[in-house]
Order: structure tokens, then sequence, then C-alpha cells
């Protein structure tokens, strides 16, 4: 059997790519890379277990229509039976439109490897977080979007060789006019820690006291829905049933009240610590670690605490 | 010059403008759009979520039914103001049973001008995207518009499969969307980020916040909605690629361990040794 992994080469290699790689190798037999785009090392993909990157470093703000020709030609070319994406932003637009072309099912959001006992099964998220459903391909071929941060990468192997791709992407029919990435920024869904913070903050101006916690730990910062409807906060870090879902190992939350909505979004995280006011807040039936008192206080405090353990160790 | 003057008009007429409205758009020649926005049911975000049937179905007793809420939030509301401000026509169309027609009422009153139903169980996303792609094949439209995902399944998949099945452009999670004639300049969602693009018509767009802001529906919206045109269509039989077969509810959690407010060495000291996560 062979497996394709998509991987987007562009802005070097993340967790993700490693991730995807690995569950790949899982699924036992040859694991084949195809990338667009070539800022990294990607022959060191072959220490998590791939056996070939193929690549069209020529490719760079590609649409999804291109990353489609491609993957389904590099698909076709090794002779895949399934292909892994990383549930990212790419995937959602390239995965569904690939399933259509080679017929193939897919799965988005998978958090395990399949269940083969009885044909082929696949456990993903669903009702945004608050349960799970077994999903069975019937398809030859099959398709998988790995929810990221649901399986640990693992070393399997040396660099492996990088072949070049061209020719299968075609034209664009969506022109790239500017990309906008804020610096030195964790995205959310890759993010291992995440600091948020809701309305019990008061207002943007007290929000240093979350970055400061966020910095000391190395964490991405994140908010419940009202603070980026209000505009304290930009849109892209509201968590939850209509934002952004994520499955940290550490989601540390201030001054938000865990209405269902939110708790959507956030409880797939491994561990939660709730900082809030009021003990009657619903966040603490969802949490690991409970605070009670005022993020005022809590969160210098906390900061420094994370500053003296990170000092000593 | 021209277009000055006409939005002075606009302005001063008040309850008149859609006729001036209308002069307008033939002295400018703006593209009138013809939209589809593909509309499906979700259980209420507050609703318990359980199973049945040694847990291969999804309990339905007490749920409440709502709009998708990506779906009505942003598209439909997206797709109004465009047919507000250039003229067109808004159609919405969603793949259920004649149980959702609650739903589709809702989106009409909302403003929609009129409805398709393709009466099918969803099976599954391929079946869904194939019965709308065919009917979108047959009444040829500019611009069809979805939402970012269902809050169900949370899939984000029928989108794109729309768009393959149609051999048409995909701009997936746009949260803006400017109408130049017949070119659309948005802005989208990608990893750590936002990507101004452009495309042209006919293309299909799925909608995420910050596209338009949510509407409530008014009297005479909901009156009005009551007599729009709701065409219901057999479905094309096609099989589904993949199927839910069981559900599992997440592992209870452990009662929470209160810490100390002045104490906080002793919080990461636990998130360490006992959590392992720092
Ligand atoms: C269809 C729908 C979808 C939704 N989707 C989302 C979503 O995706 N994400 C989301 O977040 N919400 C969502 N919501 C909104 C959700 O229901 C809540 O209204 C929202 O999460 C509340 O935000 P909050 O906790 O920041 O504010 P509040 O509910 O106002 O809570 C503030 C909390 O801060 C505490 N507090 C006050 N002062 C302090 C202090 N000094 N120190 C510590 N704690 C303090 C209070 O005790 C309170 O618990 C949705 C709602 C609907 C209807
Ligand atoms: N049964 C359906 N009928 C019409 N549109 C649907 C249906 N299911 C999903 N959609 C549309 O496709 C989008 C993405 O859905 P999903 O792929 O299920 O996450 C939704 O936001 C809707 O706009």
């Amino acid at each position: 059997m062979t497996s394709l992994v998509y991987i987007n080469g562009e802005h070097g290699l993340v967790k993700s790519a490693f991730e995807a790689v690995t569950y790949a190798k899982k699924l036992g037999g040859d694991v084949i890379v195809v990338s667009s785009g070539k800022s990294a090392d990607l022959g060191k993909l072959g220490e998590y277990g791939a056996t070939k990157v193929l690549v069209d470093s020529s490719l760079e703000k590609i649409d999804a229509q291109q990353v489609t020709r491609l993957v389904a030609a590099a698909a076709e070319q090794v002779g895949a039976e399934v292909i892994v994406f990383s549930h990212d932003l790419v995937a959602k637009a390239v995965a569904p439109r690939l399933s259509v072309r080679l017929k193939a099912g897919l799965v988005s959001g998978a958090t395990s490897l399949p269940d083969t006992a009885n044909g082929f099964s696949v456990k993903v998220n669903v009702f945004s977080g608050k349960a799970f459903g077994s999903v069975s391909v019937k398809t030859a071929k099959k398709i998988i979007s790995l929810l990221p941060n649901s399986i640990q990468p693992e070393l399997n192997g040396s660099a492996c060789p990088v072949e070049e791709f061209a020719g299968h992407a075609g034209e664009a029919s969506i022109k790239i006019l500017e990309v906008k990435i804020p610096e030195g920024n964790i995205p959310l869904p890759e993010a291992e820690l995440v600091v948020s913070a809701g309305r019990g903050l008061k207002g943007p101006e007290n929000w240093g006291m979350v970055e400061d916690l966020a910095k000391a730990l190395g964490a991405a910062t994140a908010c419940s829905r009202p603070v980026a409807d209000i505009g304290w906060r930009p849109h892209h870090e509201h968590v939850g049933q209509t934002g952004v879902a994520i499955r940290p190992n550490l989601y540390i939350a201030a001054g938000i009240s865990g209405a269902i909505q939110h708790l959507a979004g956030v409880n797939g995280s491994k561990v939660i610590v709730v900082i809030n006011t009021d003990a009657e807040a619903p966040f603490f039936k969802a949490a690991d670690y409970g605070v009670l008192g005022d993020a005022f206080e809590v969160l210098p405090k906390l900061t420094e605490a994370v500053k003296k353990f990170k000092a000593s160790h | 010059m021209h277009n000055k003057n006409h939005k002075i008009i606009l302005k001063s007429h008040g309850e008149n403008s859609f006729l001036l409205l209308s002069l307008c758009l033939l002295l400018e020649n703006v593209h009138k759009m013809k939209i589809l926005v593909c509309i499906s049911k979700s259980p209420d975000t507050t609703s318990k979520i359980a199973f049945t049937d040694g847990n291969t179905k999804f309990d339905e007793n007490g749920v409440q039914y709502i709009v998708n809420p990506y779906d009505e939030w942003y598209a439909l509301v997206r797709a109004l103001e465009i047919k507000e401000t250039s003229g067109g026509t808004v159609t919405i169309i969603t793949v259920g049973t004649a149980a959702d027609e609650a739903i589709i009422r809702k989106a009409l009153a909302i403003g929609a001008d009129d409805a398709v139903r393709i009466d099918a169980e969803p099976t599954d996303a391929y079946f869904t995207a194939g019965q709308i792609a065919k009917y979108a094949k047959d009444n040829s439209f500019d611009l069809i518009l979805t939402g970012k995902e269902t809050i169900n399944y949370n899939g984000s998949q029928v989108g794109g499969m729309i768009a393959e099945d149609l051999d048409l452009p995909f701009v997936s999670l746009a949260v803006k969307m400017d109408v130049d004639g017949s070119t659309l300049k948005m802005e989208q969602e990608i990893v750590g980020g936002i990507q101004v693009v452009e495309a042209n018509l006919p293309l299909v767009v799925s909608c995420a916040k910050g596209m338009a802001e949510q509407r409530i529906p008014n009297m005479r919206g909901i009156m009005a909605a009551r007599t729009k045109p709701l065409t219901v269509i057999a479905a094309t039989p096609e099989e589904a690629f993949t199927a839910y077969e069981s559900y599992v509810l997440p592992e209870a959690k452990k009662a929470c361990k209160m810490i100390d407010p002045n104490n906080m060495d002793e919080l990461v000291e636990l998130l360490h040794s006992e959590a392992k996560v720092i």
C-alpha cells in the first residue's frame, strides 16, 4: 500500500507536517510526500517515515485548484490508496475538491488511525467537539484530513530524496493580491499552549497581562466571541463553536464564563485552567485546575511564577 | 460626476429609492448577480448532544433546529447586501426533508427571494454537493455561497465539492467580499493570517465571520416568507462516499482542583509535574 501526504512547503516545515507523515507511516506501507513550494529542507520528512518527496518548487501563492491538480497527478503517479492532509485552511479548500476529482471518500478532522477490523473507519470530532463520530469510508481511495495535535510526531528513519515534480498544477484562476501574516504569530490551531481571556478583562487596554503570560509560556493568545465582536481583539483569535476550534495541551481561560458555545471550541484541550471571580461560573465544571480570583491579580502572579519556573528548569 | 448625483437623489427620496436604484443600475451597467446560497440546518447551539439506537443516531428528542449560523449570518446576509446595492436575485437551496421547511422559511423571512429544497436525507457531503451542483448546473448562477462549515458535522466539505463538480474556482473562508462588476475582491483566512484575492464570476465562496452582521427577521419579512416560492425537487440517485456508523461522548472530566489564588507557584508546579503540559 502507498500513502501520499500533501504538505505546503512554501513557509517552512511545521509540526503538523511531521504529524501527517507520522500518521501515514502508521498506516503501514510506503509514504510519499507531495509539496507545493520549497522554502525548507523537505528531505527532513524522511526522518518521520517518508521515502520520497515530490515537489513543484516553482509554485508559490497558488490556488486550491492548482494544489488539487498537483496532488491528483502525484496520487496517480505513485498509485496512492490513502491521501493524508493536515486539517488546516489549505486542506479545507483542497481536500473536498480532490475527493470529487478522485472519487475518494473524505474524512475531515480525523483524530485517530483508521480501524480496519471491519472495513475502514476513522474517528472524527463532531458537534463542534461535543462528541466523536466514527466515519466509514466506502470508496477504494480514501482521503484523511488529520486534526492538528491528534498524534505525536515520531522519528522513523533518515532524510529522504527530494525530486522535482513540475508541470502538473496548471493555471491559477484566483489572483492572490496580498498576504498578511503578522510577525511572530503562533497560528492558533497549531499552538500547544493557549492563553485566552473574555469580557471579564473589562477592556482591550488590559490585554497586556494576557500577552505577558502568553509570552512567558510561549503560548498563543485567544479570546471569547463577544471580545472579538466588540473589537477588543482580532476576529482570528475568537475560539468556540462559531470561531476557531482548538485542542492545545494547555488552555488557560481568564474572565471567560464558559458558555456552552465557547466550550464547544476548546473542550478538546488536554488540560484546562480557569481563572474567574465567580465560583458559579460554568467553566469550572469543564476545568482541570481552577483559580477563584481576580484575573487582574492572578494573571501577573501566574506570569511571575512561570518566569521563575522557566529560569530554574 | 453622474454617479455622485444619483447617490444624492437616492438619499433624499427614501421610499422611492427602489425605482431610482433600478434606473441607476441601467445607467451604470452594474452586474446583477444571480446568487445561490446553500443553507443547512443544525441543532440550536445550546442543544444537549446525546445519541440513541446503540449510539448510532443523533437523539433529536427536544432538539430545536436552526439555520446553520455561518449560512445565515454570513452567506445569506452578504448575498442580500449585494442584491440591495446592485440588484439581482438570491435563491436559497437546501438538501433535506420536509421537516427542514421551517428553517427554509426563516431564511426567506430574512430576505431571500425564493427557495429550493432537494428532497432527500443528506447522507454525506459528496451526496449533498452533487445534488446542489446538479441544480446549479441546470440553472446557471453567477455566485454560489456556502457557510464555512456546518456546526454539527464540521466537515467544511460541501463548498469545495460543489466547486470541483462545476469546475469553478473556490474561495474558502472568505471574511470580506467587495463586488466590482463581475470581479470579486475578497479577504480569506489562511494559516496564521489573511490573504487578499481577486476572482471572476462564476465562483463558489464559503463564508466565515466578518462577512456580514447577523440580521433578525422582522414581522413584514416573516409574513412575506409564507408566500414566497419554495420549489421541491426530487433528488438524483447518487451513492454516498462515507457514512457515520456510531458516536461517543467525551469522557466526563474529573473534578476541578482548586488552587489558592496567592499560590501560583503551586499551579505551575502541578502543570509541570502532574499534568505534564509545561
Ligand atoms: C449561536 C451562538 C454561537 C456562539 N458562539 C460562540 C463562540 O464561538 N465562542 C464564544 O466564546 N462565545 C460564543 N457565543 C457566545 C456565548 O454564548 C457567550 O455569550 C460568550 O462566550 C461569553 O463570553 P465571556 O465569557 O467573555 O463573557 P461573559 O459571559 O460576560 O463572562 C465574563 C466572565 O468573566 C468573569 N469575570 C468578571 N470579572 C472578572 C475578573 N476581574 N477576573 C476574573 N474573572 C472575571 C465573570 O464572572 C464571567 O464569568 C455564541 C452564542 C450563540 C448564541
Ligand atoms: N444539506 C445541505 N443543504 C444545503 N447546503 C448544505 C447542506 N449541508 C451543508 N451545506 C452547505 O455547505 C456548507 C459546509 O457544510 P459542511 O461541509 O457540512 O461543513 C454549509 O455551511 C452549508 O452552506
